[in-house]
């Protein structure tokens, strides 16, 4: 694969009583990420790019191309080098655990076939091997069915809410398996989801959709720091991702200290190495600001920012700031009377109060990414 | 016990019933898929067509199935290529009317079992790179399977219980198109208590046999497929 590679894709026209007309273009490395409400039209997207769904426009991958209308293109579903995983496993009820898996193997080329021990080693399924489908738990079913697609060999790894169908411990279970893929497979994959956590979790860029339109492209940094943006249509959802990188673990209070931009960030033992890098998840509620670095307070994280902008919602008693640390972004969400009587403006310098942070492990842009 | 006039009904019967079920799924299992699958706006009349003999008295079957089989109808014609003068009141002539008479039988539990299963297996062979030649046969077949089952079972069993087409078609010749219904009637016309009881029994016991296999076969296939 080679790295300059895009996905572009341009789709217009109508399903069923639903106008979609979205284009997006975006790397071929990593995940991509869209995101939107249900209902939206992403399922729809991603239903086209697979070739499952046919509505009007083109979609290519680099030099190839999948359909393009004008020129009366369209590759059938079986002849691209897609993988699909669907909200629910849909495994082959008549077939085994490995049955399903060699239905893949054995109609992808040979170089898929060496990889069967190592894919089924990746999302730990040996022991599910000779099980039938329905002694399986919704997350083993799952796992097989991601396994099923790798067999394929694709080249790009389509998933259409992959856990929404599960509870909340076995996405948990889950999650680790799918944030190795790009990395460990070098497979690019498109994701499709309406959970704020999961894009901060897994996604290296995001294209959000709502009412069949693209609203919005870019990083996961870009999207989330956009203070104009509320993903998942509500305030409690706002939240910045950043990188960090664990400085060391001070043992006698449990905590571990994150480099984030110059300053220091103490969070809850993780668990994690010295040197790792870690995404963090901010979320605008969790961060409060105050003019004077406050003395003898219970909130660990005080880190000096700067505000760059503040929106105020006239409709609600609620406004956001945009405040600088470094090269990072934070959104604080604040109330506009506080606002008002601290005079915050642009350019001024504050503290930023961090309550909490969720983090994992998964480093921005896998290796060789171009985005 | 082994009374050629009671043996040779029974060995025709199950020989008709046996070819005639062949090739039923073999007609039917691609009317099924394709009732199942297509968006045709003349579905539903194709689909009125196969289950006619659901409805229509035998004897209005048989006697159109006379004409189409004898030597004026086309029947005639292709008999006419085997050397035949037609295909009425012949073997191959009652395949051809079980067949056409047991369709809706076998199509039903086909059509159903394909409903079933809806889209999505047949989009995930697709997204496993298998075509839809492919798929039919590695995923739709399988999946379909107590359908499949239940329809030849069905076939069979109603082959083996026909007797207004026959007579219509057939006739009686003794080891040619004299099968078990038609030679219980022979016998109770001709007062042959003692063979029609032995033919007739075996016959409820026979039905009562394929009902229940049938029913612990669903069950235990149902029960499999449950995802």
């Amino acid at each position: 694969m080679s790295g300059g590679d895009r996905l572009s894709v341009a789709l217009s026209g109508r399903v069923g009583g639903f106008a979609l007309d979205a284009a997006f273009a975006a790397p071929v490395s990593g995940v991509t990420v869209l995101f939107g409400p249900s209902g939206s039209g992403k399922t729809t997207i991603l239903r086209a790019i697979a070739g499952l769904a046919r509505i009007g426009g083109r979609v290519a991958m680099g030099p190839e191309i999948w359909q393009d209308d004008e020129r009366g293109t369209f590759v059938k579903p079986h002849r691209r080098p897609i993988g699909t995983v669907f909200q629910e496993a849909s495994l082959f009820p008549h077939l085994s655990v490995r049955g399903n898996l060699d239905f893949a193997a054995k109609r992808a080329g040979p170089r898929a076939r060496e990889e069967f021990d190592a894919i089924v080693a990746l999302l730990g399924i040996t022991p599910l091997l000779p099980r039938s489908p329905a002694a399986l738990s919704g997350g083993e079913r799952q796992r097989v069915a991601v396994g099923r697609a790798l067999l394929t060999a694709p080249r790009l790894l389509l998933m259409d809410e992959p856990l929404s169908a599960l509870d909340r411990a076995t996405r948990q279970e889950i999650l680790p398996y799918l944030e190795r893929l790009p990395e460990e497979r070098g497979i690019p994959i498109v994701y499709v989801t309406h959970d704020v956590a999961e894009v901060a979790r897994l996604g290296d860029r995001v294209v959000v959709i709502d009412g069949g339109r693209v609203q919005a492209t870019g990083s996961v940094e870009e999207v989330f720091e956009d203070v104009d943006l509320h993903l998942g249509g509500e305030r409690a959802e706002d939240s910045v991702v950043v990188g960090a990188q664990v400085v060391r673990t001070d043992a006698a209070f449990g905590m571990t200290r994150l480099d984030l931009a110059g300053q220091i960030l103490s969070v809850p033992f993780s668990g994690l190495a010295d040197g790792s890098e870690v995404r963090l998840r901010i979320r605008a509620r969790d961060v409060s600001v105050a003019l004077d670095r406050p003395k003898a307070i219970s909130v660990r994280n005080v880190l000096s920012a700067t505000v760059e902008r503040i929106v105020a919602d006239p409709d609600t008693a609620f406004a956001e700031a945009l405040l600088s640390v470094g090269p990072v972004r934070l959104r604080a969400q604040l109330t506009r009377e506080a606002v008002a009587e601290l005079g915050l403006a642009p350019g001024q310098d504050v503290f930023a109060l961090v309550k909490s942070v969720s983090f994992d492990q998964r480093p921005f842009a896998p290796p060789g990414a171009s985005g | 016990m082994i009374d050629p006039a009671l043996w040779s009904p029974i060995r025709l019967t199950l020989e008709l019933a046996t070819v005639s079920t062949l090739a039923l799924l073999v007609i039917g299992t691609p009317i099924a898929w394709w009732l199942a699958r297509s968006r045709a706006p003349w579905k539903d009349a194709v689909a009125a067509i196969v289950a006619l003999p659901l409805v229509l008295p035998p004897t209005v079957l048989g006697f159109y199935l006379l004409i189409a089989l004898g030597p004026n109808g086309p029947g005639g014609v292709i008999g006419g290529l085997f050397g035949l003068r037609s295909l009425a009141f012949t073997f191959e002539g009652l395949v051809i009317g079980s067949v056409i008479y047991s369709l809706p039988f076998v199509v039903q539990p086909i059509r159903n079992a394909f409903a079933a299963f809806g889209d999505r297996p047949l989009e995930v062979a697709a997204t496993l790179r298998a075509g839809p030649w492919d798929a039919f046969w590695s995923v739709a077949l399988p999946l379909a399977r107590p359908g499949l089952v239940t329809g030849a079972v069905l076939g069979f069993a109603h082959t083996v219980g026909e007797f207004g087409v026959v007579l219509m078609i057939g006739g009686n010749i003794p080891g040619e198109t004299r099968v078990l219904s038609v030679a219980i009637y022979d016998f109770v016309e001709t007062l042959q208590w003692r063979e029609a009881h032995l033919l007739s029994a075996g016959l409820v016991v026979f039905a009562f046999l394929v009902i229940l296999s049938m029913m612990l076969v669903e069950k235990r296939l149902g029960r499999r497929s449950g995802l």
